[in-house]
């Protein structure tokens, strides 16, 4: 689905990752891990073509994002939705007309009929009641699930996730989990999730890209449990260790 | 030998800043005892990091004796290589040069991006001309009520100040010739004619100028603005076409308000002069043609479309830190006012050829 080709990614001439290639196959959720700064946001942002890659190439459905113009980017953008670390729901609008937006936009479904599929794609994510509140009038789940919402309005074939647990508790962050497991095996959607939640690495995950900002690359690629082994780089495994860690600390608490 | 005393604290580390000095090392060493320091905190570290530096410059080994073990783990802990600071001679100038270069090369990228978004900005004006139902009206008619509707109290309390202001200015001279009488006619000619637009234009620029750039910034903080950008939604149709349509045509309705409040205000120094209603008004329609009307609303309607598209611009080009909006919001004030004047003296030169 998705194919990151020996990928240099920054920002103007200075580059934060190195050589970074790994694909991501239909139908898996990958996540991108590391501790913060080490260039997460700043891969993901390559990989849905907001920033052209300094070297190297990302491809999605087999085809170049940084190379298209036009209607051919245009359909590209098709393939996928994304959904922001802040949600990046437009704070004029009601939840439905944030879904309603892109549905509008792309197709010419009459209004009744957006109207609908805007309100199942709410109920999918569990916001019927609260389609006529302005983000701003919901909580920060809520803003998140509204953003996934809006994400899915044109049924795309994979989803991009920034930080989809930052700022939650831990219950309104399982329960986002929890919906991404259900949009995966229900729909088959493909999820690239940047995270540093080891919960959530756990819970959902079926591959993890672990970024590291010393080696400014991809330190290791496999399962979590695979990224568990004795076989994993120190680091990663200091990081698996120390989240645990932290994971039992709150469970305590 | 140097021995310490005392508190090596922010008070007693400046003190001693300037005044230490090394003194000759003893078979290439400097000991600092520092066993009757009775507190150290980050600036006495400071100050011991300094010297150990001095001594590394001058060739001998500074070692500090006599700290408590919390302090000497943290000072041993401190990598000198890391506070030496780097002769800068040659490197300077490269700096210099390279920072010019830097400085010319943003600001033709700037220039660059603001040709291209005039362009693009024109080209979807013509699209939405064609298909008019790409406008999403309703966003539209509440852009037209917050830059138009809610600044009509201000811009006719501000017209009428504004008239009768120079109306009482320009009485006091034109009293001592007998000809008062003319204030009507010089109120009547500089409001609709310059004042009316250019003070509207001005107050929308503080207004909605600044509130476009500081909504568009604060959406590209919130990342709104590429959520855009992935679904393929042009921002500058979705966010600044309807805004420049609304600055665009509040600018002129708005200018009419002010310049009847801006007669009103000349009109009240009148009457407090002695002369009645009729003759202000028969002065005003002898003097004041409706081609300086329509001049005075043409001029409004550039102003409306500068101040609004230039409002955006600046939104669209903030950056993504915490005073973003703010320097947005600032150099939409600053461009839009300083691109009103310069367009008013180009609509001077203009008219005053059309009509020679």
């Amino acid at each position: 689905m998705v194919e990151v080709k020996n990928l240099d990614a920054g920002y103007g001439d200075k580059a934060i990752l190195r050589h970074i290639s790994f694909s991501v196959h239909r139908g898996e959720v990958l996540a991108i891990l590391g501790i913060s700064g080490c260039g997460k946001s700043t891969l993901l942002k390559h990989m849905i073509g907001l920033h052209p890659p300094l070297a190297g190439q990302v491809l999605i459905c087999g085809e170049e994002m940084a190379t298209a113009s036009g209607s051919e980017r245009l359909r590209m953008l098709r393939h996928f939705g994304v959904t922001y670390q802040s949600g990046a729901l437009f704070g004029t609008l009601s939840l439905l007309d944030n879904v309603r937006l892109p549905i509008e936009e792309f197709t010419s479904l009459p209004d009744a009929a957006i109207d609908l599929v805007a309100r199942m794609k709410l109920d999918l994510v569990g916001l019927r009641a609260y389609a006529d509140y302005l983000p701003a009038e919901v909580s920060g789940g809520m803003r998140k699930r509204a953003a996934m919402a809006r994400a899915m309005a044109l049924d795309p074939e994979i989803l991009f996730l920034d930080e989809p647990s930052a700022g939650l508790d831990p219950v309104t962050s399982s329960g986002l989990d929890a919906l991404i497991l259900r949009l995966s095996d229900a729909l088959g959607m493909t999820f690239v999730v940047v995270t540093h939640e080891l919960a959530s690495i756990h819970a959902i995950a079926d591959r993890v890209v672990f970024l590291d900002r010393e080696a400014q690359g991809v330190l290791a690629i496999g399962t979590p449990a695979e990224l568990r082994m004795q076989t994993a780089h120190p680091r990663v495994k200091r990081f698996f260790a120390r989240a645990a860690e932290e994971v039992l600390e709150e469970r305590k608490g | 030998m140097i021995r310490l005393a005392g508190r090596l604290d922010a008070v007693g580390a400046a003190q001693a800043w300037s005044a230490l000095k090394l003194p000759d090392p003893v078979q290439g060493v400097v000991v600092i005892d520092a066993s009757d320091v009775s507190y150290c905190d980050g600036a006495g570290m400071a100050l011991l990091t300094r010297l150990r530096l001095l001594g590394r410059q001058t060739g001998c080994d500074v070692r500090v004796t006599g700290l408590n073990d919390q302090i000497q783990s943290l000072m041993d802990s401190i990598d000198l290589n890391a506070y030496v600071v780097a002769p800068q001679s040659a490197s300077h100038k490269i700096l210099l040069t390279e920072s010019v270069g830097r400085g010319v090369v943003g600001y033709l990228r700037g220039t660059l991006a603001a040709v291209s978004y005039v362009g693009e900005l024109t080209y979807l004006l013509i699209r939405l001309a064609r298909h008019p139902k790409t406008l999403r009206w309703r966003d539209w008619l509440r852009i037209v009520q917050a830059s138009g509707l809610n600044a009509l109290p201000i811009i006719v309390m501000i017209g009428f100040l504004l008239g009768l202001i120079l109306a009482f200015q320009a009485a006091i001279p034109l009293r001592l010739f007998g000809a008062d009488l003319y204030v009507a006619s010089m109120v009547g000619v500089s409001i609709i004619r310059e004042l009316g637009p250019l003070m509207t234009a001005i107050v929308l620029t503080g207004r909605s100028g600044s509130a476009f750039a500081a909504e568009l910034g604060a959406m590209r903080v919130n990342e709104e603005i590429d959520a855009l950008e992935t679904f393929g939604i042009e921002p500058v149709r979705f966010l600044v076409v309807p805004r420049v349509l609304a600055g665009t045509l509040v600018a002129p309705i708005l200018t009419l308000f002010a310049n009847f409040s801006g007669l009103l205000g000349g009109l009240f120094v009148m009457l407090t002069l002695g002369f009645p209603n009729v003759v202000f008004w028969n002065q005003v329609r002898t003097y004041v043609t409706y081609v300086d009307l329509l001049e005075g609303l043409l001029k409004a309607t550039a102003f409306g479309f500068l101040l609004s598209a230039v409002g955006c611009l600046r939104g669209l080009q903030a950056g993504r830190d915490a005073g973003a909006v703010g320097r947005a919001a600032t150099r939409a004030v600053v461009s839009g006012i300083i691109l009103i004047v310069i367009a008013d003296g180009l609509f001077a030169v203009l008219l005053y050829c059309l009509r020679a």
